[in-house]
């Protein structure tokens, strides 16, 4: 078969083009997993038959639609939960849970932080477009502190969410931060969180030209997307401390913690083999 | 096969394990928590998994991730966590997952009464989640049959792609009884339909010449499309009326035309009954009592238990009924399943006999209440 792209072999294909709009950074973002994958697949450390993806609602999530794997798009904030079901009885899948950060940080946040406390062996992928995309601009838990959204048309009052932090500090195996305006790094990123046991986070700096960036000023998605080019500062293993954001302040990427842990599926298993009598 | 003594949440757990239970996901509430407890100790020794999720919505929704992983499972929990846990029985809905809710009634609303029975929710337990179609609802009254519909609830699931709900309460939850304990290989079990075409030919919603579609799981290769929102047989979002039209009516009719398959009650004094008290759950103990005592006095009355409530078998209700001149529906609540009993037999006199009890509703003022109809 004819391919029109190198990729198209992990896309439904029927189902393209995408819902985003024009210059959403969620294309961005698909490429650098799909390439991540293929590279996996390729050199044979993942089988292509044991990749899962997961997702709950909002445009990040719907990113699940496309790739032509095993795939769930399930409930708003609910996909963690869900891929930690198909992990533990399917231990020889690679799960990875992809969602905005209204779905995993809001409405999934108590998930998130029990998957991390766990050490659950999955990749989860946050997008972080600083707001809610699907449902109109509103304020979302990782909006900076005064910028406007249609939910808080006087400026938002909240500080920021810091799920790097958060992970960082609950004991996750790999935290990195990565932004659609520095693609090679954020391959590598996903690359990486997918060799990875125990929980694997990904926050990924993303582009809402709509919903976001036209209503603080940016006219055009490339625009929005120079902007925080500009805004993103690249460090070499960064201090967790470097990870709190600001629009003002700028935005730290990097990888922050890279450990190797043992994840909460293999203790889980052998204290089940303790329950037969096995070893361990 | 071994006969125990055991309550009906143990006998709910034994039943789960004879049916092939693989994993269990759940959070501690009253009263279901030894059902919990017990699977903990005994379910890792036949190699399946126990886990405690943050809250009841982690638990359903990694109950449904585990059924897509090909492994029957378990959550249970009472009313405050069954209100959590109804968006995601939506979900297990439209996806057409296998699971099995365990939903063991205590009193309330709110926080109520922990440790005390009551019926409040039987209609919440089918009608409870968005999107307005049937889970079926299965009741047990004693340990015997907790047992016996905890395997049955499973097959049902299995069978037809769906989320099935044990409907217990408290009183029975904590009650002894003799049980005939069967071991799995000792159960007939049923095991969810696969697909058999190869993956490329594969569509996850597709029914073929019936109502429930082949199965495949996460991992198998047949890159199977989990998806809530409105899809077509491919398992694609496809907002228009056609293909909600369609969707809608085969999940209903999937469920609706199973009842008289899933029809199942018991009955005591049924020849010549004049005065039928019908109940379910607990309550049909008390009905039980009641009905024996109307006949030492006179009355033609029988009792009748429903172990299905949903979907409703109305054929069934009404030919179990013919001839009958009053039907009592009793219950532990303000009058709920009489709604449906009423609408069923319309045309003939049916009485609602509500009585709030933090236990049983006593026989003898099942009684009193029915000889002032008489």
């Amino acid at each position: 078969m004819a391919v029109a792209h190198p990729l198209d072999r992990y896309l439904r294909t029927d189902r393209l083009p995408t819902m985003w709009c024009p210059g959403c950074g969620l294309g961005i973002l698909l490429g650098c997993i799909l390439r991540a994958l293929d590279r996996r697949i390729r050199e044979g450390s993942l089988r292509r038959e044991n990749v899962g993806f997961a997702g709950g609602i909002g445009c990040s999530a719907r990113m699940t639609l496309y790739p032509y794997f095993d795939s769930a798009h399930v409930i708003h904030g609910r996909a963690i939960p869900f891929a930690l079901g198909v992990k533990i009885v399917k231990p020889e899948m690679k799960m990875i849970v992809v969602g905005g950060d209204g779905d995993i940080a809001a409405i999934g946040g108590n998930h998130i932080l029990h998957a991390i406390r766990r050490n659950a062996d999955l990749v989860v992928i946050m997008a972080n477009n600083m707001i809610y995309g699907m449902t109109g601009g509103q304020q979302a838990p990782t909006t900076p502190r005064g910028l406007y959204t249609t939910t808080t048309p006087y400026g938002n009052p909240e500080r920021e969410i810091n799920i790097v932090k958060l992970a960082a500090a609950l004991g996750a195996n790999y935290v990195a931060r990565g932004s659609v305006t520095h693609t090679p790094l954020l391959e590598q990123m996903i690359y990486k969180a997918l060799g990875k046991r125990g929980l694997a986070f990904v926050e990924v700096l993303s582009t809402c030209p709509e919903l976001f960036g036209r209503h603080i000023g940016f006219r055009s998605p490339v625009d929005l997307y120079s902007e925080l080019r500009k805004r993103v500062v690249v460090k070499t293993r960064p201090s967790v401390e470097e990870s709190d954001y600001s629009w003002e302040r700028g935005f730290v990427i990097g990888e922050f913690v890279d450990r190797d842990e043992p994840g909460f599926i293999e203790v889980l298993q052998e204290y089940t083999s303790r329950a037969r009598g096995g070893a361990g | 096969m071994r006969v125990d003594y055991v309550t009906g949440n143990t006998a709910i757990a034994l039943g789960s394990i004879a049916a092939g239970l693989r994993f269990y996901a759940g959070y501690p509430i009253t009263p279901t928590s030894d059902i919990f407890e017990f699977l903990a100790r005994e379910l890792p020794k036949r190699g399946g998994y126990v886990v405690q999720f943050e809250d009841e919505i982690a638990s359903i929704n990694a109950a449904i991730g585990a059924s897509w992983a090909c492994a029957k499972s378990m959550t249970a929990t009472s009313g405050p966590g069954f209100s959590l846990m109804v968006e995601a029985l939506s979900l297990a809905v439209i996806t057409e997952t296998p699971v099995v809710v365990v939903y063991v009634m205590r009193t309330g609303p709110s926080t109520g009464v922990p440790t005390r029975s009551g019926q409040y929710d039987v209609l919440q337990a089918t009608y409870g989640f968005h999107g307005g179609l049937v889970v079926p609802v299965l009741a047990p009254a004693t340990p015997q049959e907790a047992f016996d519909l905890t395997v049955r609830a499973f097959n049902v699931s299995e069978k037809l792609r769906t989320p099935v709900v044990l409907l217990s309460d408290a009183t029975i939850a904590h009650t002894y009884g003799r049980v005939v304990v069967r071991e799995p290989g000792e159960v007939e079990v049923v095991e969810r339909a696969k697909p058999s075409v190869p993956p490329e030919k594969y569509r996850p919603y597709d029914p073929g010449e019936g109502l429930v579609p082949p199965m495949a799981c996460f991992g198998e290769g047949y890159n199977v499309l989990v998806e809530s929102l409105t899809h077509d047989e491919r398992g694609y979002y496809a907002p228009r009326s056609d293909v909600q039209r369609r969707l809608m009516w085969r999940l209903y009719r999937k469920i609706v035309e199973s009842a008289p398959e899933l029809f199942d009650y018991g009955a005591a004094y049924l020849d010549g009954c004049d005065v039928a008290l019908v109940s379910y759950g607990s309550t049909s103990l008390s009905t039980l009592v009641a009905a024996k005592i109307l006949r030492s006095e006179g009355y033609r009355a029988c009792s009748i238990r429903l172990r299905t409530l949903f979907p409703v078998y109305e054929e069934g209700i009404r030919r179990l009924l013919n001839g009958v001149g009053k039907v009592f529906v009793v219950e532990n609540n303000v009058g709920l399943y009489y709604r449906e009993l009423r609408g069923v037999l319309r045309g003939s006199e049916v009485v609602s006999v509500p009585i709030i009890d933090l236990d049983l509703p006593q026989p003898r003022e099942v009684v009193e209440v029915v000889k002032q109809w008489l």
